[in-house]
């Protein structure tokens, strides 16, 4: 160990030539993204990405939902990073805890935070403590194999669930209820959320927002996937459309189809008598009061909202004093997500839930891309252009006066904090026997969601 | 009794393995998809004819590049390994629009096929969004497209709408 001290010491006087060498912290999209801008645009940079999870790939692995296969296929521009030798995959390395920042912007020319935004919003309303009161996030995590969720308690012996938001992330929720669960089957869901999803008697599903049709946050493509949902109607209520069909050619084009895509399917409701098992509500001008019931909700009370504003797209949602109730006996908050502060010395806005920037830049030689700076809006591919731009402002950046140890100086703390590290070969290990595993079961792979078990396999 | 059970539920989950794989692929392939890349990996070799396409990017660089009838845009960008970072991400299975194209009026209009509801989805994603844009993995290169020039948007980007 010395000796590489010694060496690094004599090199940074003795040659002109300084690698530069970058941490990036988060190995999902944002930080897959970001290290490929800084191979491209620095020719001899070294770039170290830094995982919590012995698995790579973040929200692509864990978020994306089982039946967006294609979605996925990103991870195939993701492979060819890391088979660059000036990349290397660091997992199971929980920075703030293993590793301090501090150290971090000691032994590496700059350091990126790519981690995300992990916590869901809560409501903080009345009752949200009920049993059967779930995390969306959770429940996301709990399909798709996050580790910290395979526990997670819910019952699905029940006919009603609601919603709370209608963003992308609702969209799927309520997808993976009313699908078929056949349709599941040769997907990469984990085992116990099929089985438990396939004894699910859920047939209602209400999905909630606060404002009106105009400014629904589903996009289109998710919207019409779920309107033809096998065994499943869309049952919109008319009186939220009030208004609507005046302003729909009035609206930017984007707006205007999702708009009239929930127009077309609005009479449809009226005409089409069709027997269908499941049910879907999407309600809209309501917001969430309180949860009622006495151990497990039974029902939710909502507020009944009207919109002020002129402009549509800034109109908010105020209250008019009245109140519904819907039954259920299961409910889901998903009303976005929030960042965590891994480490005390990462300025952070605990308000809103996120890292403190301006454009990418936390501090001097500290930079922060993805949902962890920008918050948890857009799709995938908004997180690739932030990352592209915050890896090729860093690029410019870099200070390059002296030579940094960089990984082998992360390796000695490490080291002596006896934690094991997962390198991308290792990770290959894990994802060849969950691809080995899912081929008996006719899936792409079953995931493994113990962390003594991935690291047994990484390690051996 | 459990064994048992779990046993029978494994030789229906092996039995099931054909007929949900076949399931899984006519799911998730678009039919028409299935045609576009049908049409240029069933081209005979012998009557493969070459096209020409300029790619012009926002900071007025112009790549041009070779294909053939048949070849997707998104293939031409693929093959000849065009430098336009994060193209299609998704590989053209219509779950992006980071191949997201402009075209002139012109052209445009004599695009063989008119873009599906599912395509204008992704599309109205993107930014800079015109009236003539398209995605280069739905347009499927002709003859008579030979030599066209495309604009590339400055940012290839998703956004909610």
């Amino acid at each position: 160990m010395q000796l590489a001290e010694m060496y690094n010491y004599i090199r940074s006087f003795s040659t002109q030539h300084i690698v530069p060498r970058v941490c990036i912290i988060g190995a999902g999209p944002a930080g897959f993204y970001a290290a490929q801008q800084l191979l491209k645009t620095s020719a001899d940079i070294k770039v170290d990405i830094l995982e919590k999870l012995p698995v790579p790939y973040g929200l692509v692995r864990f978020g994306v939902a089982p039946d967006h296969p294609e979605v996925k296929n990103v991870i195939h521009t993701f492979e060819k990073t890391a088979s660059n030798p000036r990349f290397q995959f660091i997992g199971n390395v929980n920075v703030g805890k293993d590793v301090t920042i501090k150290e971090l912007q000691e032994i590496y020319h700059a350091v990126l935070l790519t981690y995300g935004a992990e916590e869901d919003k809560l409501l903080n309303i009345p009752g949200e403590n009920l049993n059967n009161i779930i995390s969306g996030r959770r429940f996301v995590g709990w399909y798709n194999g996050v580790p910290a969720d395979s526990n997670l308690n819910i019952n699905l012996d029940v006919e009603e669930a609601v919603i709370l938001g209608q963003g992308n992330v609702a969209i799927d929720i309520a997808r993976i209820l009313l699908t078929p669960v056949d349709k599941l089957r040769n997907t990469d869901i984990t085992s116990f959320a099929l089985e438990k999803l396939s004894k699910s008697k859920i047939r209602k599903v209400s999905l909630i927002g606060r404002r009106g049709p105009l400014q629904a946050a589903f996009t289109i493509a998710e919207l019409r996937e779920i309107l033809k949902l096998d065994g499943c109607k869309t049952c919109w209520r008319v009186d939220d459309f009030t208004n609507v069909n005046q302003v729909v050619n009035t609206l930017a084009r984007p707006r205007k189809r999702l708009t009239a895509l929930m127009l077309e399917y609005l009479e449809k409701t009226s005409s089409d008598t069709e027997a269908m098992t499941k049910r879907l509500y999407p309600i809209f001008l309501r917001s969430p009061v309180e949860f009622l019931g006495s151990d497990t909700v039974h029902s939710i009370k909502l507020s009944v909202n009207s919109l002020e504003g002129n402009d549509v797209s800034t109109q908010f949602a105020v209250p008019t004093g009245l109140f519904e109730e819907i039954e259920c006996g299961l409910a889901f908050r998903s009303i976005g997500y929030k960042s965590v502060q891994i480490d005390a010395s990462i300025p952070f806005d605990i308000k809103i839930g996120r890292v403190k920037n301006i454009a990418g830049k936390v501090q001097d030689k500290l930079y922060a891309a993805g949902w962890v700076a920008t918050g948890p809006v857009g799709v995938i591919l908004s997180t690739m252009t932030n990352a592209f731009q915050i890896g090729t402002l860093m690029s410019k950046e870099l200070p390059l006066t002296e030579n940094k140890p960089g990984f082998v100086g992360l390796s000695k703390i490490l080291a002596q904090k006896g934690i094991p590290i997962v390198l991308y070969n290792d990770w290959k290990k894990i994802d060849k026997i969950e691809c080995e595993r899912g081929k008996i079961l006719g899936k792409p792979r079953e995931k493994i969601v113990d962390i003594n078990e991935m690291l047994e396999i990484a390690l051996k | 009794m459990a064994l048992v059970n779990h046993l029978k539920k494994f030789s229906r989950s092996v039995l099931n393995i054909a007929s949900n794989y076949s399931k899984y692929t006519s799911n998730t392939m678009m039919p028409f998809l299935q045609t576009t890349r049908g049409a240029s990996t069933t081209q005979p070799l012998s009557e493969k004819q070459e096209v020409s396409i300029t790619f012009v990017k926002a900071n007025g660089e112009r790549i041009k590049a070779k294909g053939n009838v048949g070849d997707t845009i998104l293939d031409i960008v693929v093959n000849n390994e065009i430098d336009l970072d994060g193209y299609g991400a998704c590989e053209g299975t219509l779950t992006c629009s980071t191949c997201h194209l402009i075209f002139s009026k012109e052209v445009y209009d004599a695009l063989p096929d008119k873009p599906t509801d599912e395509e204008l989805d992704m599309l109205d994603l993107a930014y800079e969004l015109t009236d003539t844009s398209r995605l280069g993995c739905q347009i499927v290169m002709t003859k008579k497209l030979d030599g066209i020039e495309v604009r590339v948007p400055s940012t290839i980007n998703d956004a909610r709408a």
